[in-house]
């Protein structure tokens, strides 16, 4: 899916992968596809919109779809957005934030990889919520 | 079929309906208690980090329910919009049993002999509706006790030297302390600062046939999964039923305090868990919806004889809605300072609450709730960027090693800063919903920046090799500790309630939560609001005793 593909490049963007897992491998657009189907259904147009636009800003700045570009270029894309498509980007940054940081039930935040990241235990009382993480390394 | 008339319904199962409903219980009277929520229990906690009562990004975990409240928020700029409970702005406080103190923090704290007197300390600075209480600690005092023995309270406050007389200790002894207490503790003497233990609806050890904390990190915002937070669901409420006198029942929204051709209160008509309209006739009725919800159920009350709403003959009911005005300080550290210990507010000054010069009243300043990963996202140190690898960098490298010092500034009423209820917008069930609005007053900023500025040096004095304040914006407060819509006085023109929290112009309508609070205290006010309950409750019971009950 091309929406899929502009998503994952943006929330790559807000959370780059360095020495440990950015967004695009913690499945935040997993979270987020997941959400707008529950708690963001009401942001649905806004996706479809802002992700045209941003899409129509990358053509516009360099000639090709933002997942299309190197990652400068995106980063530059994204600095330059205005309006509409800038608002869009702000939502778009809580929700990566959300998915990458949150809790993994959600279907982001892969393996707990942001809390290995920060250090915080993973599984804190064993046996009490096995059931809704997955499975360590999986 | 009708239902049974009893002595008294309540509307509303938080901190003050739950104890009011126990007392009266208690005192012989039949009681029917209504709740628009459910009744969850411990095993409702799920940890779920994005959807609990303060982080409510993905839902709210605590009612009310999304689909069927929304509320209109009119912001500084006069925009209004239509908000839901788990949106920004919406001063969600909860909707269940037990309300609040189903998922709150539980900070316990009494208010000082200054907060009841606030005009006669400070005057009235211009443009405010800043009063007295008509009763003062010293006549709440014996129901403090009473709260904190009968829910539950741990913590020490004997090394605090601003509190108010009082004549027993706390019942149980403070939690074992973390790694925040005992960086900031220090920090806090070498100032000349009286740091001492947070008082707390929490137990530290076994009570009320409760287990103690387990000091996990999923406190402030979740039900707690071993019970050992005190609220009134799991004390006052089960005392209430197994008086045999209280009837709760869950699900039901109330649409209109009734009244007979005379003007007199007769009972309550609300929609139950099946939406049907329903009238619960009753002696007396106790509107405890909390400071929003009160306040729209009155005005929502209307008839020929009280056009404006019942209590509103002179303009005062939805006035002077405040809160907390929070402010703070984040302070940045060489080595960790986490150490995933809840719940995390540990430790506490009330050296700022008073006596500052130039300014009103204060703030109890104390470290933040233990922190889940998303919490510190916004974390906004000046400088940082807002995404990209300079967030992450942030993120991974600060996150053991910050601590959170911030107070509930005590906020200066004004009448405008209101509750309405809306022209237009209906709830689920066609009533029209709570319109909030106003600001804040000059006074109240100024005295919050001054507060940051103390949390930025307690944090400086302990060591934090960068810090930054956390400032608050000037719209409207409510939110969970939300209060005054419904003041307590003498005077009829200026205020809802007498100082037993009876409606002035009716002899069986009483309110009876933080909406009666002519001002708010620089505390959590959920401790007031429980001994405010018991002290109404028992001149109810007592009224009574002479007429047969």
């Amino acid at each position: 899916m091309a929406e899929g593909r502009t998503l994952q490049a943006i929330c790559e963007q807000i959370i780059p992968t360095d020495q440990t897992p950015g967004a695009a491998w913690a499945g935040v657009v997993n979270f987020i596809d997941r959400q707008l189907t529950g708690p963001y259904r009401r942001q649905q147009a806004a996706y479809r919109s802002g992700l045209q636009e941003i899409d129509d800003a990358a053509v516009g700045k360099f000639g090709k779809d933002f997942a299309a570009l190197d990652g400068q270029m995106q980063t530059e894309v994204l600095q330059s957005l205005t309006g509409g498509a800038k608002r869009f980007f702000s939502t778009a940054i809580a929700h990566t934030m959300q998915g990458y940081y949150g809790d993994p039930r959600h279907g982001g935040n892969r393996d707990a990889v942001s809390w290995r990241m920060l250090g915080v235990p993973v599984i804190p009382i064993r046996g009490r919520n096995r059931y809704e993480l997955p499975k360590q390394g999986a | 079929m009708a239902l049974k008339h009893v002595n008294a319904v309540i509307v509303g199962a938080g901190a003050g309906g739950g104890v009011a409903a126990k007392e009266l219980a208690a005192g012989g009277l039949s009681v029917v208690l209504l709740e628009r929520g459910k009744w969850y229990t411990a095993a409702d906690c799920r940890k779920d980090d994005l959807r609990n009562q303060r982080t409510s990004v993905l839902g709210n975990n605590s009612g009310p329910d999304e689909a069927r409240n929304p509320r209109v928020v009119v912001d500084l700029n006069g925009q209004e919009r239509v908000a839901l409970p788990s949106e920004g702005g919406y001063s969600n406080n909860a909707g269940c049993v037990g309300g609040g103190t189903f998922t709150y923090g539980a900070q316990a704290w009494r208010y000082q002999e200054k907060d009841f007197r606030m005009a006669s300390t400070y005057g009235v600075p211009e443009g405010s509706t800043l009063s007295d209480w008509p009763i003062s600690y010293a006549d709440l005092e014996p129901y403090y006790e009473k709260a904190e023995y009968e829910i539950g309270v741990s913590g020490d406050v004997s090394a605090d030297p601003f509190h108010g007389p009082r004549r027993k200790p706390l019942p149980m002894p403070p939690l074992p302390v973390g790694r925040e207490h005992t960086i900031l503790k220090p920090a806090a003497q070498g100032l000349g600062l009286h740091p001492f233990d947070i008082p707390m609806l929490r137990n530290s050890v076994p009570y009320g046939g409760r287990p103690p904390c387990m000091q996990c990190r999923w406190c402030v915002g979740f039900a707690c999964e071993v019970n050992a937070k005190c609220g009134t669901q799991n004390t006052a409420i089960p005392m209430a039923l197994a008086t045999g006198n209280c009837e709760l029942r869950t699900g039901c929204m109330a649409r209109e305090v009734t009244t007979d051709a005379r003007g007199r209160v007769t009972g309550v008509a609300y929609y139950d868990a099946d939406d049907r309209l329903r009238e619960q006739t009753a002696d007396i009725v106790i509107v405890s919806s909390a400071a929003v919800e009160s306040a729209r159920l009155l005005l929502n009350s209307k008839s020929t004889m009280h056009p404006a709403g019942l209590g509103n003959a002179h303009d005062q009911v939805g006035r002077n809605l405040q809160g907390h005005t929070y402010t703070g300080a984040w302070g940045l550290f060489d080595f960790d300072t986490y150490d995933d210990i809840g719940p995390g507010a540990s430790i506490a000054v009330c050296d700022y609450n008073h006596g500052n010069p130039g300014l009103i009243g204060g703030a109890m300043l104390a470290n933040e709730f233990i922190r889940l990963p998303y919490q510190f996202v916004s974390a906004g140190m000046p400088g940082v960027p807002q995404w990209g690898s300079g967030h992450k960098d942030f993120m991974r490298q600060w996150y053991r090693r910050s601590i959170a010092v911030q107070g509930p500034t005590q906020e200066i009423p004004i009448a405008e800063s209101r509750v309405q209820v809306d022209a237009k917008v209906k709830d689920f069930w066609g009533l029209p919903v709570a319109r909030l609005s106003g600001g804040k007053h000059a006074k109240t900023m100024e005295t919050s920046v001054a507060m940051a500025e103390k949390a930025e040096a307690w944090l400086k004095a302990a060591g934090a090799i960068r810090t930054w304040k956390k400032l608050a914006g000037k719209g409207t407060s409510g939110g969970q500790h939300q209060a005054g819509t419904c003041r307590m006085g003498d005077d009829p023109r200026t205020s809802v309630v007498d100082k037993y929290c009876r409606v002035h112009d009716q002899d069986n309508l009483y309110v009876i939560d933080g909406s009666v609070h002519v001002t708010n205290g620089g505390f959590n006010p959920v401790l007031t609001i429980m001994a405010t309950a018991y002290y109404a409750a028992e001149r109810i019971v007592k009224g009574r005793k002479g007429r047969g009950v």
